[in-house]
């Protein structure tokens, strides 16, 4: 296990995101609520590891609490996606070339037309900007993604000798679909997880960076860059130390994917020694 | 081929039209009413009625729908609410930002993808693989509009090579319009590149390791000529898929990089029509987006068809 480094420096990267967020409940190098303006846009220095911004506050401590924001929009935004695509999937499989398959399919293109930014932009139009809506957004995007991952893994399940004998057992398709079919898929989808985490973190980094995100005071990546912006120019740190923490959290997230798949997938793990 | 082609045709007016009602029906549970939002809290009632009747509000939702569609086949989008111009001119005048600056994204990103991704393949497991797809993970893990402000800080602020932001116009020649678009498009571009060169590079992995292919080897054709004549056009047909979808992800994604560089296309535009409760507008630029996914889909598919015709079996 420990052989697979895209795991190894995924789990590092993820650590070092979830490690700095929990410890933020309990404790921040400054208090992000007090403005200390005649120490502001400090570049980075042993007081400030990573500077302090245009109101004084240290950098740091809204990075770690950032992560926050981050990881719960991106982790309740998977939720929705595999609480609500992976029974639709299951459902689907199960009553293949039926109608609720036909239903269900031609459900998932439909939503799959609305870009995650594009479904953002309807919600904030109707309900205003949150990170909820945020949270709302990504996850009705993530929906179909896990609805075709399923259905596409169970569909060869329902071929196999162990659903057969599961049926004439006298079970019932949906108690076979979540008894059998489900585990056996379990591991296409703890990788589809991971990729549609780390995507969920770069979408609300973009939501929150055009204001359709979280809302202040609530700390959050994407908006810390879109206060950056003007100050570019006279304060590059503003903009590099948040970009990077995004970085460091997707990339993470995505070479823990890799590094699962590999190790999960024996078809792969053959292919490679 | 034909048959194949209505059936799809028939699945993109289906789709075309729940899409309409989805937006339609999701745009009018919006809470607040367009016209006492424009007249202010102290607006008399008749005069708001007044306004309501002039903006079309005042008569039932199936018949503001059925108008909305009817107007829309006919390339009318209707009035704006807050800036009384017709809604088709103000997105004809945006458009032409935006899907420049889509199309220049998906070229370079073509450009940067396809070399990259056939070297890593013919070098595989080496050292030049390995370089290219560490690159590639790190390309996929920047978000765009943060490369974006990037790129103007660097190019814009320190080299002045380019301006950090806004569009001239197309008046102003082709190439003055070009340049200020470059900066966006290589933001917008970087990303997808990443993703296209791993969809190109795994996708010529399969064909190489293809029977075809041993044949082609067999007969003589060294690794290079087997890979150039028989393997890059099979390997073609997933790479069109991603593109397809990116070229939707690059027009939605241009939304966020307008903003970055301040550019007057179809993002800037929905942004100011949220705040102003320009609900016209937002639903009409949301029914021309996902219209042109869910055109370009259909596209693909068509172009997939003609490409492999073992697909036309399927729908």
């Amino acid at each position: 296990m420990i052989r697979s480094r895209n795991l190894l420096l995924g789990g590092l990267l993820c650590l070092i995101v979830v490690a700095g967020a929990l410890v933020s409940f309990l404790w921040t190098p400054y208090d992000i609520t007090v403005l200390d303006i005649p120490n502001k846009l400090q570049t980075p220095s042993l007081q400030h590891p990573f500077g302090t911004d245009h109101f004084g506050r240290d950098i740091l401590s809204m990075i770690m609490i950032g992560a926050r924001t981050s990881l719960a929009v991106a982790i309740v935004a998977v939720g929705i996606g595999m609480g609500i695509g992976v029974p639709l999937g299951l459902w689907a499989a199960s009553n293949k070339g039926g109608w609720i398959d036909e239903i269900i399919m031609r459900g998932n293109d439909l939503v799959f037309a609305f870009p995650s930014l594009v479904i953002a932009i309807l919600i904030t139009a109707v309900m205003g900007a949150s990170a909820l809506n945020a949270i709302i957004a990504i996850g009705i995007f993530n929906i179909p993604v896990f609805a075709r991952l399923t259905r596409s893994g169970a569909l060869s399940l329902w071929e196999r000798e162990f659903i057969l004998a599961a049926r004439v057992a006298g079970k019932s398709k949906a108690r076979i679909s979540f008894e059998h079919i489900l585990p056996n898929v379990g591991n296409l989808l703890i990788v589809q997880g991971t990729i549609q985490f780390s995507l969920g973190i770069l979408a609300e980094a973009g939501l929150s960076y055009v204001g359709l995100g979280a809302q202040p005071p609530i700390p959050s990546w994407g908006r810390m860059l879109a206060d950056a912006q003007t100050m570019v120019s006279f304060a590059p740190h503003l903009a590099m130390v948040p970009g990077l923490a995004i970085i460091t959290a997707v990339l993470g997230l995505n070479l823990m994917g890799d590094g699962l798949r590999d190790l999960l997938d024996p078809r792969i793990r053959v292919v490679r020694q | 081929m034909l048959r194949y082609s209505l059936k799809r045709l028939l699945s993109l007016i289906v789709s075309l039209a729940i899409a309409s009602v989805v937006i339609f029906l999701v745009i009018e549970v919006a809470p607040g009413d367009p016209a006492s939002f424009m007249l202010g809290i102290n607006a008399q009632p008749d005069t708001v009625a007044a306004l309501r009747a002039e903006l079309g509000l005042d008569v039932s939702k199936t018949q503001r729908y059925l108008s909305w569609v009817g107007g829309m086949l006919q390339g009318d989008f209707g009035t704006s609410y807050t800036y009384r111009t017709p809604v088709t001119q103000m997105i004809a005048d945006r458009v032409w930002v935006s899907l420049p600056l889509a199309l220049y994204a998906l070229t370079l990103s073509t450009l940067i993808a396809f070399p990259a991704g056939i070297y890593a393949a013919s070098r595989r497991g080496k050292p030049g693989d390995i370089t290219v797809m560490g690159a590639t993970q790190l390309g996929i893990a920047v978000p765009n509009f943060w490369f974006a402000m990037l790129l103007v800080l660097v190019f814009a602020i320190n080299l002045r090579w380019f301006s950090a932001g806004g569009f001239p116009g197309w008046d102003e020649g082709f190439f003055v319009a070009l340049k200020a678009l470059t900066l966006p498009a290589i933001a917008l571009a970087l990303p997808q590149s990443a993703i296209l060169a791993r969809v190109m590079r795994s996708s010529l992995l399969d064909i190489l390791s293809e029977d075809f292919m041993r044949t082609a080897r067999a007969k003589g054709l060294s690794r290079r000529q087997a890979l150039w004549r028989h393997g890059l056009r099979n390997a073609l047909v997933p790479v069109l898929t991603i593109m397809g979808l990116q070229f939707s992800f690059l027009l939605a994604g241009g939304i966020i990089i307008e903003q970055v560089f301040f550019l007057p296309g179809l993002g800037r535009l929905i942004f100011q029509a949220i705040s102003a409760r320009d609900l016209i507008v937002v639903e009409s630029v949301v029914m021309l987006l996902v219209f042109s996914v869910i055109l370009v889909n259909f596209l693909v598919d068509l172009a997939y068809a003609a490409v492999d015709p073992r697909l036309r079996s399927r729908t």
